[in-house]
């Protein structure tokens, strides 16, 4: 379906930490227990769906995405808690997609991990001290006591945990969130690493203390060299603390590019989305209320064409209108409607919509029993008529009733491919369908991003 | 005309030792279809405000003063007496709406026990009805009407949540982190509901939060909840443009959103509340403190436009004893006590 859009690109001077090509991380899922049992799959969820970027050295890359973008699987991935299924991931050069478990722990002490929980981070039955000097036994690296319980409080001392006689032997209960957080920091600092990919690490914790845990991060990967891999949805915070920001949406990065080039003029209808749904504390604006309907569909059976389609505001002809588009259709209109004595003939008069829960671009539906397919004709024509400007009516390219059948089809959808635009990448049909009927991403560069010259 | 008074409520927690005090002498007017929010940071109390005004306090909790609803006080009811009142006056949406559906009863189910145990009169036509009614203007289309929990999104399932308590139309609906746990524009999709209530259910609302953006855009007026005790109360406007205590300034100052320039922290951290700091709870991490902030309690003061404030630096003088409002001398706080 995706055209293969990766050449190899000659080597720029500094190669990037982290090279992502084409990535996907697949999960089988089983359905109910009797195919559990046989050992039957009943779908495949897309979790990491044809990913393509690369973290440059010493940059903070921003990923992200609501829950069910994938963000947090594309981070597991690249540590390797999770098997790529296919692609290629580079560490520094080297291929650690599929890498063995022994040998991906070598490379672990070079990529580590601050998660979202702090208090689900760090054992209960550990000091602090043990814990932070935990993985230097693992790795056996340090099994000298004195000289592990002297790194360890250096550590502690450098993530603001000073004196660190005060935290090296209480336990993570004694400590309050940001200071659990800190410790977390600390104990993933302990091995050097090169690239930290942080999930989330600020968004369990009080808005007086994000701030301060933010502004350690930026100090430490100035002293330390790191790169960040800064995995979220709060693209406030992320303004802050990127260098570049790719944006998820069910398993694809829709749009990637320098951090102010995305604030200020964001392109994807997705990206606008998220910024204009942020809660800010100015009370001259009111709750935004032409914000995307419904919430991320289902990764086992993503939308067919663009995956954001349905949700969109501009969406049209190629975006890979369906079946279950028009399901939502007449479902929306009867939550509008609920409650008033039509709505149950109304129903009734479409039956079941089970069929078009499976995608399809040609609907065909028949009349029920002493019903006409021309009233079923009548009722859409009417909902097209109450909201003509719903972006649905774009996707329709044949609607008639025919022998007793309400047959419908829409325009044949097209997957847009990440493509440059204006400083930034975008994966949208709003952008560079003008050239070809499918965008190509930029030759230059693998990532389709314009290269910066530099 | 206020639907709900509340009148130096305290809530103490039992502990082994000496008691937590979660709600320590706050009173607090709800008005008829306004929006109020509660705004704190973890462990100031709001949480338990919200469930003390509800009468849900988990064992072990102690409540004195008064919650006045309807020119009854809700201290002190029986939980009979409450369960009566919960649900067609006073309603209550949680920050987790799986933990609150029953994974075995289908979403009509739901409703058809909740009307029948509260407007038994109903008929069966009538009761349907109303729940596809209000399924419908929270967005659930009747074509799932019959399915079970799990088939929902997050989202879904607070729309049906807040469907379940407004099916009722109580008068006032608590909601405690309605959308924490969901993502940013599902977010902004209950919030547009729920700041709607007033026009299409008149419900006036209480909406605990630590957003102080959702506050900004959802709330008439707020509350501001630090260890314990409401510091600052006013429109939501006045306080946003020209807040009264410190601690609300440092924590508009604290939060991260797109118009930030500089970010800022509050040194130190919240007070343990078993044994809370003499004088002003802020005092420890406020810019202004004065000797007075350590000594005494402020008493509250009101200001212009109904707005009230629990601070010296606004009064009154005949409570500041001599030398009263030099600056605090103190030690200085470490890097990560704040944490």
């Amino acid at each position: 379906m995706r055209p293969e859009a990766i050449v190899d690109p000659p080597e720029p001077a500094a190669a990037p930490l982290v090279s992502i090509r084409d990535l996907q991380t697949h999960y089988s899922i089983r359905g109910n227990f009797a195919e559990r049992l046989v050992g039957r799959e009943a779908g495949v969820v897309h979790a990491v769906d044809g990913v393509t970027l690369d973290i440059r050295r010493g940059e903070v890359l921003g990923l992200v995405g609501e829950s069910g973008s994938g963000k947090t699987t594309l981070g597991r991935t690249l540590l390797g808690l999770v098997p790529a299924t296919g692609g290629s991931v580079r560490f520094d050069g080297q291929e650690i997609a599929g890498l063995p478990e022994r040998r991906m722990r070598e490379l672990r002490r070079q990529i580590q991990v601050v998660f979202q929980d702090p208090h689900a981070s760090l054992n209960p039955a550990m000091t602090i001290g043990q814990a932070v000097g935990h993985p230097l036994q693992i790795h056996g690296i340090e099994r000298n006591r004195a000289r592990l319980r002297l790194r360890v409080a250096e550590v502690l001392e450098r993530v603001g945990l000073a004196p660190a006689e005060q935290y090296l032997d209480k336990y993570p209960t004694d400590l309050s969130g940001g200071q659990k957080q800190r410790a977390v920091i600390a104990r993933a600092l302990i091995l050097d690493p090169v690239l930290l990919v942080a999930d989330e690490p600020v968004s369990m914790l009080d808005m007086s203390v994000r701030a301060k845990i933010l502004e350690l991060m930026l100090a430490l990967k100035r002293d330390f060299d790191l790169t960040y891999l800064y995995i979220t949805h709060d693209l406030a915070t992320a303004r802050f603390f990127c260098d570049r920001i790719a944006i998820m949406y069910l398993g694809r990065i829709v749009e990637i590019g320098p951090a102010p080039a995305i604030y200020a003029d964001p392109k994807h209808p997705y990206t606008r989305a998220l910024l204009r749904a942020i809660p800010e504390p100015d009370p001259e604006r009111a709750v935004p209320r032409d914000l995307p309907r419904g919430e991320v569909p289902d990764a086992a059976q993503p939308p067919l064409g663009c995956h954001f389609h349905p949700r969109c505001p501009l969406a049209f002809e190629p975006c890979g209108w369906e079946s279950r588009d028009l399901r939502e259709l007449l479902e929306a209109h009867w939550a509008r409607l609920a409650g008033e004595p039509d709505v149950e003939e109304e129903q009734a008069l479409f039956g079941d919509l089970a069929p078009l829960g499976r995608p399809s671009t040609e609907v065909r539906l028949a009349a029920p029993r002493g019903r006409s397919a021309e009233e079923m004709l009548a009722l859409l024509e009417r909902i097209r008529r109450e909201a003509s400007d719903e972006p649905f009516w774009r996707g329709v390219r044949r609607l008639e009733a025919v022998d007793g059948h309400l047959e419908l089809d829409f325009h044949e959808p097209q997957s847009p491919q990440l493509a440059a635009s204006g400083g930034v990448a975008v994966e949208c049909h709003l952008y560079g369908m003008s050239t070809a009927s499918v965008a190509q991403p930029n030759r230059d560069s693998p990532t389709g991003e314009p290269s910066s010259g530099s | 005309m206020s639907v709900l008074d509340v009148r130096r409520l305290r809530v103490f927690y039992g502990t082994p030792g000496r008691p937590v005090r979660a709600v320590d002498d706050v009173s607090l007017q709800i008005g008829e279809g306004e929006v109020l929010g509660l705004v704190g940071e973890s462990g100031s109390g709001k949480s338990t405000l919200g469930r003390g005004i509800l009468g849900l306090l988990p064992e072990g909790a102690r409540a004195d003063g008064e919650v006045l609803y309807g020119g009854r006080n809700l201290v002190g009811l029986s939980q009979k007496e409450l369960r009566r009142l919960r649900g067609p006056d006073l309603g209550l949406v949680f920050q987790e709406p799986m933990t609150r559906l029953n994974p075995l009863l289908r979403i009509s189910d739901h409703f058809r026990e909740t009307l029948k145990q509260h407007e038994p009169r109903l008929s069966d036509d009538e009761r349907r009805r109303r729940s596809l009614e209000t399924l419908g203007r929270m967005g659930i289309p009747p074509t799932r009407f019959r399915q079970y929990p799990h088939e929902f999104s997050g989202g879904m399932r607070q729309r049906i949540m807040i469907a379940l308590a407004l099916v009722l139309r109580p008068k006032l609906l608590v909601a405690d982190e309605p959308t924490t746990s969901l993502d940013v524009i599902v977010e902004g999709q209950i919030l547009a509901l729920l700041a709607d209530l007033k026009r299409n259910f008149d419900t006036a609302l209480l909406l605990i939060t630590h957003n102080l953006g959702i506050v900004a855009e959802a709330c008439d007026r707020m509350a501001v909840m630090y260890a314990g005790k409401i510091v600052e109360e006013g429109p939501v406007r006045d306080v946003f443009a020209d807040a009264a205590h410190p601690y609300t300034r440092e924590l508009l100052r604290s939060t991260i959103s797109l118009e930030t320039t500089e970010l800022h922290s509050i040194p130190g951290a919240p007070p343990d509340l078993i044994d809370p700091p003499p004088g002003c709870r802020f005092h420890p991490r406020c810019p202004h403190a004065m000797r007075v902030c350590a000594e005494r309690l402020p008493e509250e003061q009101r200001l212009e436009g109904g707005r009230r404030v629990q601070c010296w630096l606004h009064g009154p003088a005949r409570g500041i004893p001599a030398g009263g409002e030099l600056p605090l001398q103190r030690q200085t706080i470490g890097v990560a006590d704040e944490a």
